[in-house]
C-alpha cells in the first residue's frame, strides 16, 4: 500500500513513544481497540490544574496508520486544553495523514484515544474532589 | 560479499524466473513461433516437437508419462479444471465432495461455486499443527463421494499433508483424489504413482518458471480419469482445455521443471533448507514470545511461518521493508480478516495478525539470511518497545482478562 509521506515520517519516527505514571492524578490514560482486531492504541496525557495538556504518550500495537495515527495525535493535543483537544475528530487525523480509505478506522481509534484518556483524567479528578 | 535490498524472502508467493528458463523460451517468440496445432508444415512440427518435450520434462518431475500432462494457464485453471470437470463428469456417480479448510482459494471457491449448482461438500477441520487427521477423512466419506481435493503443502504454513495416505484411501474407495501440489513441486519429491493422485495441480511460477502457465496432471491409467472442460473450443489437450498452446510458456514450464528436480536430486533444496533453519534458530535465540505456525517436521524446506507474538504483522512488515515477506495479518489483507488458514489450525486472532511468512528460494544466499535476522530481531525489538500490550505482559498482567472492546 501507499502510504503519504507524512504518515511514513510519523511511523518511522514516532513522536512521543512511552509511558506515563498511571497512578499520577494528574495523567488520564486511555486503552482502546482489541488484540484480537489486531490494534490496541494506549494515550496517556498530562493535565495540569488548569485543563492543560502538558505532555502525552502513547504505545500501539497495530499497522503502521494505527502507529502514525497515534503519534500524530501525541503532537496534536500537547498545548491543548482538555476542551479542545476533545473536539480533534478522526477525518482531521484522516486528513493529515492521508490515511487511505482501508485505515479509517486506525484514526477512529485515536480520537478514541484522547476521548478514553480525558474520561479517565476527569474520572480521577472528581475522584478527587469528592 | 555486499547485499542487494530489498531481500526477497516471499518465495511462496512467486518466485523469479531462472535467467536459464528466459533463455530457453526467447527462441519460441521468435524464430520458432509455429502453432503447435498446425499439423502440415514445419513451423507447427517444430512448436508441437518443443511442447512434447516440455511434457516430458514436467512429467519427470512427478513420475508421469508426457500423455498425462494438460497445460492451462497457472494453477488457479488447474484446480477449477480438476475439481468443477470432475465433479460435472462424474455428477450421475454422486455428488458429494471433501476438502479442507485451509486449502488454497482457488480450489475453496471452486467449490463454493458447486455448492450453489447442489453439490454437497465437507470440508475438513486440520489439526493444530495443520495436519489432516486421516479418521476424520475416513469417516467423512460417504457412499456419494465422488472427489477428494487436499493440497499436498500449504502455501502460507508449509505444512506437508500425508497424500500417499489419502491417496491409499481414497483408492480403496474409487474416489477420485485430486492434489494441489503447487507449492510442493521442485520442493519435495512428488511421484503421482506412488501417491496414487488421480488428479495433480502445477504452477510454473512457484517453481522459477513464467507466470501465467500451469498444468493438471490427469491420470491415463485404468480406471482413466475423465473430465467434463470448463473451456470449449478447437479441442487441444485432449479435449479437456482448448485454446492455442503458448508454445514458449510451456517450453519455460518444461526447463523449470527440469531445473527444479536437478535441486531434488543434487541436494541444492538441503542447502535452502539449512537456511530456513539458521533463520528460525537465529529469530529463537534473538526474541523471546515467538510461535511457530504449523508443523515443523512436516513443512516443506523453504518455508517459515512464525508469530511474533505484541507486534501487528502490517506494522512489522513496514519496519522490515529491506525484506519483502508476508503477513496472515488483517491488515495486509482485502477483507480484512485474518487468516483462513492460521484460524483453521486454532490460532487465536491476536496472534495471527502478528504472523509473518518467509519463503525462502534457490537464490537466497547465506549473507541474506544473516542480514533477515539482525533486521527481523532490531525491528520486532523497537516495536515491542512500542507495544503496550509488550509493556502489559512484562508487567504481569494477564491480557486476556481485560475486557476490550471490539471494533
Amino acid at each position: 500500500m501507499a502510504y503519504s509521506d507524512t504518515l511514513l515520517n510519523h511511523y518511522e519516527n514516532p513522536q512521543n513513544v512511552g509511558s506515563l505514571d498511571k497512578a499520577d492524578p494528574q495523567v488520564g490514560t486511555g486503552l482502546v481497540g482489541a488484540p484480537a482486531c489486531g490494534d490496541v492504541m494506549k494515550l496517556q496525557l498530562k493535565i495540569d490544574d488548569d485543563g492543560v495538556i502538558l505532555d502525552a504518550k502513547f504505545k500501539t500495537f497495530g499497522c503502521g496508520s494505527a502507529i502514525a495515527s497515534s503519534s500524530l495525535v501525541t503532537t496534536m493535543v500537547k498545548g491543548k486544553s482538555i476542551d479542545e483537544a476533545a473536539k480533534i475528530k478522526n477525518a482531521d487525523i484522516a486528513a493529515e495523514l492521508s490515511l487511505p480509505p482501508v485505515k479509517i478506522h486506525c484514526s477512529v481509534l485515536a480520537e478514541d484515544a484522547i476521548k478514553a484518556a480525558i474520561a479517565d483524567y476527569r474520572k480521577k479528578k472528581s475522584g478527587q474532589d469528592i | 560479499m555486499s547485499i542487494k535490498l530489498p531481500i526477497y524472502l516471499d518465495n511462496q508467493a512467486t518466485t523469479p524466473t531462472d535467467p536459464r528458463v528466459v533463455q530457453a523460451m526467447l527462441p519460441y517468440l521468435t524464430d520458432v513461433f509455429g502453432n503447435a496445432g498446425s499439423r502440415n508444415h514445419s513451423f507447427g512440427w517444430a512448436a508441437s516437437e518443443a511442447v512434447t518435450i516440455a511434457r516430458e520434462e514436467l512429467g519427470a518431475l512427478i513420475g508421469a508419462s508426457a500423455k498425462e500432462i494438460i497445460w492451462t494457464s497457472g494453477a488457479t485453471e488447474s484446480n477449477n479444471l480438476a475439481i468443477k470437470g470432475a465433479a460435472h463428469y462424474y455428477a450421475r456417480k454422486g455428488k458429494h465432495i471433501i476438502t479442507v479448510q485451509t486449502e488454497h482459494k482457488a480450489v475453496l471457491d471452486s467449490c463454493h461455486a458447486l455448492e450453489r449448482e447442489g453439490f454437497e461438500f465437507t470440508y475438513l477441520p486440520v489439526q493444530a499443527d495443520g495436519l489432516l487427521d486421516l479418521d476424520v477423512l475416513k469417516a467423512a466419506i460417504r457412499d456419494d463421494t465422488i472427489l477428494v481435493s487436499v493440497m499436498m503443502a500449504n502455501n502460507e504454513i508449509g505444512v506437508i499433508q500425508p497424500i500417499a495416505e489419502i491417496g491409499a484411501i481414497c483408492q480403496q474407495h474409487g474416489i477420485i483424489f485430486h492434489c494441489d501440489a503447487v507449492q510442493a513441486c521442485g520442493k519435495i519429491p512428488v511421484d503421482v504413482k506412488a501417491l496414487k493422485v488421480d488428479l495433480l495441480s502445477m504452477s510454473a511460477h512457484k517453481m522459477y518458471g513464467p507466470k501465467g502457465i500451469g498444468a493438471l496432471y490427469v491420470r491415463r491409467g485404468r480406471p482413466r480419469v475423465r473430465l467434463q472442460p470448463i473451456i470449449d473450443g478447437g479441442g487441444q489437450e485432449r479435449g479437456m482445455r482448448s485454446g492455442t498452446l503458448p508454445v514458449h510458456q510451456i517450453v519455460g514450464m518444461g526447463k523449470a521443471a527440469v531445473y527444479a528436480k536437478e535441486d531434488l536430486d543434487t541436494g541444492k533444496i538441503l542447502e535452502v533448507k539449512r537456511l530456513r533453519d539458521k533463520l528460525w534458530a537465529g529469530l529463537q535465540e534473538n526474541l523471546d514470545e515467538l510461535y511457530l505456525n504449523g508443523s515443523w517436521e512436516h513443512r516443506l524446506p523453504n518455508n517459515l511461518n512464525v508469530s511474533f507474538a505484541f507486534v501487528e504483522g502490517e506494522g512489522m512488515m513496514m519496519a522490515i521493508k529491506d525484506i519483502a515477506v508476508s503477513s496472515g495479518s488483517a491488515c495486509t489483507s482485502a477483507s480484512l480478516e485474518p487468516s483462513y488458514v492460521l484460524r483453521a489450525l486454532g490460532v487465536e486472532a491476536e496472534l495471527a495478525h502478528t504472523s509473518i511468512r518467509f519463503g525462502l528460494g534457490r537464490f537466497t544466499t547465506e549473507e541474506e539470511i544473516d542480514y533477515a535476522i539482525d533486521l527481523v530481531t532490531e525491528k520486532v525489538r523497537w516495536l515491542r518497545d512500542m507495544s503496550p500490550l509488550y509493556e502489559m505482559v512484562k508487567d504481569g498482567i494477564d491480557i486476556k482478562s481485560i475486557q476490550w472492546a471490539a471494533h
